[in-house]
């Protein structure tokens, strides 16, 4: 029994190791939709923390992603030289900050930022909280709109460009290598470091579950009255739970940020906070694979099906086109899934489980 | 600021506030009865206005010469029938069946629905920007300096007028009073022999009708019609029903007027108030910042009842 496990966890690391090498012979793109996909997981992995083990539903995960990624285009592109005289002066050069400076530096802000929202929102429960957290979201979107003047920081609707991409060892990830006379493309580097993202964030994430703070998490989910009374402090529970989320966010907003590079508020959308949400909830809300499955399936399976689906849009003319034609496939896997499976596609074990809800 | 300007703000206010009320009812009566945050309710509004739209541009082809007020009122009606049947069948397709589903499942296919309507009105009527014409006389009336047009008179009446309609609904008809006996407590209310089917779907088609009422005088207000215009409201009218109480009527009519004045004043003071360092941009955020600081000091909204811990 043991012996199966090991060589089906071997497999798939051999599989996922891989893949990028066997897509990046197809195309470019297919690693790309691969490394768009491993992002998602590590949202999705984040926020499984905040609604699926604490039970907080946050309907503004996205503000987390947008601070990481706002942060990295600071730090890395020459929006700030450019914009202000002071700061040109003190580093002619520009910054251009290594991974070891900005996966900490996105990590640390974006889990004070997850603390910050967070304290206010203590007191609310189930729908107020979500609606709430969404508020944030929306601001933190309005701010990043806006913050062009009268000092600009965001550089407003347009967005920050020309965002360095991260350098590793001295290194840069937007440049492709040679191992063994064979090339490897920099969207394929990305994805090496997402997966090892991913694994370090999951990891993290099972070990943080079964631990004492995960189990309080999950008590102050099922009751919190009751979890008050065994003595749970709820309050910073709660906090660290937002803490704890954010801070995946803020890492993935980084890695996005330097993956595109460019940023503009419109990709952090509160319909992006949903689809988030979505992809917890329909892959299986507080079971790790679940939230993994949920995540590749929304982020991924578009996509492919965005570049078979040209005949189809041929045959009607034009008037489906491939970015409607995903929007429709994914309200449609949303629907459905939820209607024949409503605990999510791979949910977790029935023990320790919240009850069907009882409202009455 | 001057005295016209002011009330100038206070009339716009009280123009949107109207809106996110008529929207907000229909949140806060299916969250009063199932506990479900019906969010394609927004999308409802939408099409609702386009469909309308639809109406009038056939009707001015092929009887061009009917009266303004008519085409509104003809288009309107259609409007509610189609946001009915819309509402009517989204309640039994996508939450019917997930009524003892764990809570987070009705919502992801209430989002997965509230995509759906927007993709399929794309396909419908195109992604453009449609005008929707000037039907009513465009005579501005003075108000102590300030103008109301013909057009924000008929939103506020018909906003009254939809209300006291429904207030009579619910408190004076053998439905309102089904539906109120299982807002209170479903299970009680079904084995005093009210059908929690029936009450649900007439609580969806009501809404639907409110909904689509504001959607079409929104549309007449702001002059053009999108597949995308749906959202924006929907989430002010959500922000407004939760703000006032989220599953009390009253708290929901309170909380949309109330909201419609915040975001119209902010809006108009902001920029003098602050020297011009922050700018009417910022009026989407006032509806979100006045929602955090209430529910931070009042977790149950306004008038919402204080329920207990657990729900």
């Amino acid at each position: 029994m043991k012996h199966k496990k090991i060589v089906v966890f071997l497999l798939a690391a051999i599989g996922l190791l891989v893949l990028p090498l066997v897509l990046q012979g197809v195309g470019n793109a297919w690693v790309r939709i691969a490394d768009m996909a491993l992002l998602y997981v590590l949202l999705a992995v984040g926020l499984n923390i905040v609604v699926g083990y604490a039970g907080l539903l946050d309907l503004g995960y996205v503000a987390f992603f947008a601070i990481g990624a706002y942060m990295y285009g600071l730090l890395a592109s020459p929006h700030l030289t450019e914009s202000f005289e002071w700061f040109a002066a003190m580093f002619p050069n520009g910054l251009h900050s290594p991974i070891w400076v900005v996966i900490p530096v996105a990590a640390g802000l974006a889990a004070v930022f997850g603390v910050l929202l967070g304290a206010p929102t203590l007191r609310l429960r189930g729908d107020y909280l979500a609606i709430v957290t969404l508020g944030f979201g929306e601001i933190i979107r309005v701010f990043l709109n806006n913050l062009d003047h009268p000092v600009n920081i965001t550089n407003g609707p347009k967005g920050m460009g020309q965002i360095d991409s991260l350098s590793f060892f001295g290194h840069s990830f937007g440049k492709s290598i040679e191992v063994a006379g064979y090339e490897i493309n920099s969207v394929t580097l990305y994805y090496y470091l997402f997966l090892t993202l991913v694994v370090v964030s999951v990891v993290i994430s099972h070990r943080l579950q079964l631990s004492r703070v995960g189990r309080a998490w999950m008590a102050i989910r099922e009751d919190e009255i009751a979890a008050k009374a065994m003595g749970i402090n709820t309050r910073n529970l709660k906090l660290s739970a937002f803490g704890m989320g954010a801070t995946f966010g803020g890492v993935s907003g980084a890695m996005f940020a330097s993956f595109q590079g460019f940023i503009s508020p419109e990709s952090f959308s509160l319909m992006e906070s949903v689809m988030i949400v979505a992809m917890v909830v329909l892959g299986g809300i507080g079971h790790l694979p679940g939230v993994i499955l949920g995540a590749v399936a929304l982020s991924a399976l578009p996509e492919v099906l965005r570049y078979v689906a040209a005949p189809l849009q041929s045959m009607t003319g034009g008037r489906l086109d491939a970015s409607i034609l995903r929007q429709l496939l994914i309200a449609l896997a949303m629907i459905s899934v939820m209607l024949l499976r409503p605990r999510g596609l791979w949910p977790a074990p029935e023990h320790g489980k919240s009850l069907p809800s009882t409202k009455s | 600021m001057d005295m016209p300007t002011f009330i100038q703000q206070i009339i716009n206010g009280l123009v949107l506030g109207s809106v996110y009320a008529l929207v907000a009812l229909g949140y806060t009566m299916v969250y009063g009865i199932i506990g479900l945050i019906n969010f394609a309710h927004g999308e409802v509004l939408m099409v609702g206005a386009l469909t309308s739209w639809s109406i009038i541009g056939l009707m001015q082809d092929a009887m061009p010469g009917t009266p303004g007020w008519l085409m509104l009122l003809v288009s309107m009606l259609i409007a509610c029938v189609v946001a009915a049947a819309l509402n009517f069948a989204i309640e039994k397709l996508a939450y019917k069946p997930l009524r003892n589903s764990p809570r987070l499942a009705p919502l992801i296919t209430a989002i997965g629905m509230s995509i759906l309507l927007q993709t399929l009105a794309m396909i419908i009527w195109k992604p453009n920007y449609k005008p929707f014409p000037t039907l009513l006389p465009n005579v501005p009336y003075d108000v102590g300096g300030a103008v109301i047009t013909f057009t924000q008179i008929m939103i506020l009446g018909t906003t009254a007028m939809s209300l006291a309609v429904l207030m009579w609904l619910v408190n004076y008809t053998r439905l309102g009073r089904a539906m109120r006996a299982t807002a209170e407590n479903p299970r009680v209310a079904a084995l005093m022999g009210v059908k929690p089917n029936v009450v649900i779907s007439a609580t969806f088609v009501i809404g639907a009708v409110l909904a689509a009422i504001a959607g079409v005088m929104w549309a007449a207000n702001y002059g053009t019609v999108q597949h995308t215009m749906g959202f924006l409201p929907g989430l002010k009218a959500f922000t407004a029903a939760v703000f006032g109480g989220i599953g009390n009527l009253a708290g929901a009519v309170v909380g949309g007027v109330l909201l419609g004045l915040i975001e119209s004043l902010g809006a108009g003071y902001i920029g003098p108030l602050t020297g011009g360092v922050l700018g009417s941009h910022y009026s989407d955020i006032f509806a979100f910042i006045v929602l955090i600081v209430v529910l931070t000091l009042r977790p149950s909204g306004l008038l919402g009842e204080r329920v207990a811990d657990r729900a």
